[in-house]
């Protein structure tokens, strides 16, 4: 951890006074939380028929609960998988057309980066859900959700390319035209296979935040994760308990993806120092990520 | 676009309510993410597993939710108030990970020598984090920081589809939904409403990160 910045190895006395407000910290924190179970306790937040349904097999209402929440798990994760391999698609023609087209072509894309990146994801949603019907296209909820979330990431994960692009080493184009290489095949050959190598932690990082705004299928009713909690809290009238589980799934996953992004960063540092003569950039770079995953699993 | 006009009120008073609640987002979550900053670089091990554990819990969480566990869950506690206040606490609490994330970068970013110093003349841990690191900190982190903040306002547009009547998403709902109106022209003064908060968001950003940048 790089807080060694901040302050030297201790000596005895800070490491006595560190104790101390150890045992201060740790004693705020359980008073905090005592606070809170009572206050759970007190409105009946404990009682066996709200959290049953949710954690304990035996329930008669548990498999039914636990099917409508695979269900939408399912759905999210479609939306999600949908989306993500749209936005990749029409952000990387995007990205690709920003970085070779005329300059007018260029600030029509421009325009339309800027523009999709100043509104809210909820409302690039809204739109496509009640605007497309205006002009006849009828689409199942999921379609909505699946066209709003690409509208919106796909000007990040342009953004995200043409970041990778452009953090190519010059010589990399140069040799590629110098060997006859028409600008598609250097692009198609040579950059973008590179660029996505380079982005990839960054891809995976964007999925995280995919899959967390497919939660906001609830306002154009589509069935997932957060609004079939939603569901359920309606029967069970148990809201704290339904959407800490809710929480807990999304956490576990986004956490999982997180973790993922870090190691494929991790490697792909690696195979660079293999590469690059740049060992002690490379070296640096790899154990800022690994002081980053130390202090994530504290 | 005679919507607009006609519902010209409607836009501006969803306009000002939007505003409103980001200002008190980005004040309360700007303060709590720079304490939970603090939190993280402190030799306090407990203080660092708070930290930690918050990020990690509020970057992992869709903001619905957490705005569903406030609505819902807080009053289930005996904890009543308004929608409009609970939304803003799960701005807060959703934002403030992400404040502290880019916090903590740019108090990595001060070079060691600057604690150092601060130590060699005798100040304390909290003495040096505030008045020696911080403050340059915060001039490094103004570009990520202020992209943490154009997307707390544009997170603010979920309360309205929660409950919070009166701000701007509320307002497209209300319009294109029981009233009726023709959904293209209704969305895209919503769409403009938003583009005049965050495009000049964006330049002041800018124009700041060009005054305060320390030459690093």
């Amino acid at each position: 951890m790089s807080a060694s910045v901040l302050y030297d190895a201790p000596g005895p006395r800070a490491k006595r006074r560190v104790l101390l407000f150890s045992i201060l910290a740790v004693a705020g924190l359980l008073a905090g939380l005592y606070v809170v179970y009572r206050q759970l306790d007190k409105q009946n937040q404990f009682d066996a028929d709200k959290w049953t349904p949710l954690f304990d097999p035996s329930d008669a209402q548990f498999n039914l609960v636990w099917n409508r929440i695979s269900e939408g798990l399912a759905n999210t994760l479609m939306a999600a998988v949908l989306a993500v391999v749209f936005s990749l698609i029409i952000g990387t023609l995007l990205a690709v057309t920003r970085v070779t087209s005329a300059p007018w072509y260029r600030w029509i894309v421009v325009g339309f980066i800027e523009l999709l990146r100043g509104i809210p994801v909820v409302i690039a949603i809204f739109f496509v859900a009640r605007v497309l019907p205006e002009f006849g296209v009828s689409l199942e909820p999921m379609w909505y959700l699946v066209i709003g979330l690409t509208l919106y990431n796909s000007v990040v994960i342009a953004e995200i390319v043409r970041a990778g692009i452009n953090s190519l080493p010059k010589g990399q184009r140069e040799a590629a035209e110098s060997l006859g290489l028409t600008r598609g095949q250097v692009l198609r050959l040579v950059l973008l296979p590179q660029a996505f190598r380079a982005m990839l932690p960054a891809l995976i990082s964007q999925l995280v935040v995919i899959l967390k705004d497919t939660s906001l299928g609830f306002i154009i009713s589509y069935e997932e994760t957060v609004r079939v909690g939603g569901q359920i809290v309606q029967v069970l009238s148990n809201p704290i308990q339904t959407y800490l589980l809710i929480a807990v799934i999304f956490i576990i996953v986004n956490y999982a993806l997180s973790r993922f992004a870090i190691y494929v960063e991790r490697r792909l540092s690696q195979g660079k120092k293999a590469v690059k003569t740049d060992e002690g950039a490379a070296v640096v770079h790899a154990d800022d990520l690994a002081g980053a995953g130390a202090t994530n699993v504290g | 676009m005679n919507v607009i006009f006609e519902n010209f009120a409607l836009y501006r008073d969803g306009f000002f309510k939007t505003l409103y609640i980001c200002g008190y987002a980005m004040v309360g979550s700007l303060i709590l993410g720079t304490i939970l900053a603090g939190f993280r670089v402190s030799p306090v091990p407990p203080l660092r597993w708070i930290g930690t554990s918050w990020v990690n819990v509020f970057r992992n969480c869709p903001l619905t939710v957490v705005l569903f566990f406030c609505a819902f869950g807080l009053p289930e506690v005996g904890i009543n108030g308004a929608y409009f206040w609970f939304s803003i606490v799960a701005l807060v609490l959703y934002t403030s990970a992400f404040v502290c994330e880019a916090v903590r970068s740019g108090i990595n970013s001060v070079p060691a020598g600057q604690a150092e110093a601060a130590r060699a003349v005798g100040l304390t841990f909290g003495q040096s984090l505030t008045s020696i690191i911080l403050p340059q900190a915060i001039r490094t982190v103004v570009p990520p920081l202020g992209s943490v903040i154009i997307a707390m306002i544009k997170n603010s547009a979920i309360v309205g589809a929660f409950g919070v009547g009166g701000e701007l998403f509320a307002v497209s709902d209300t319009l294109t939904g029981s009233r009726g109106e023709a959904a293209l022209p209704v969305l895209t003064g919503i769409v403009i409403a938003y583009l005049l908060i965050t495009l000049p968001a964006g330049a002041f950003l800018g124009w700041l990160e060009r005054k305060v940048a320390i030459a690093r």
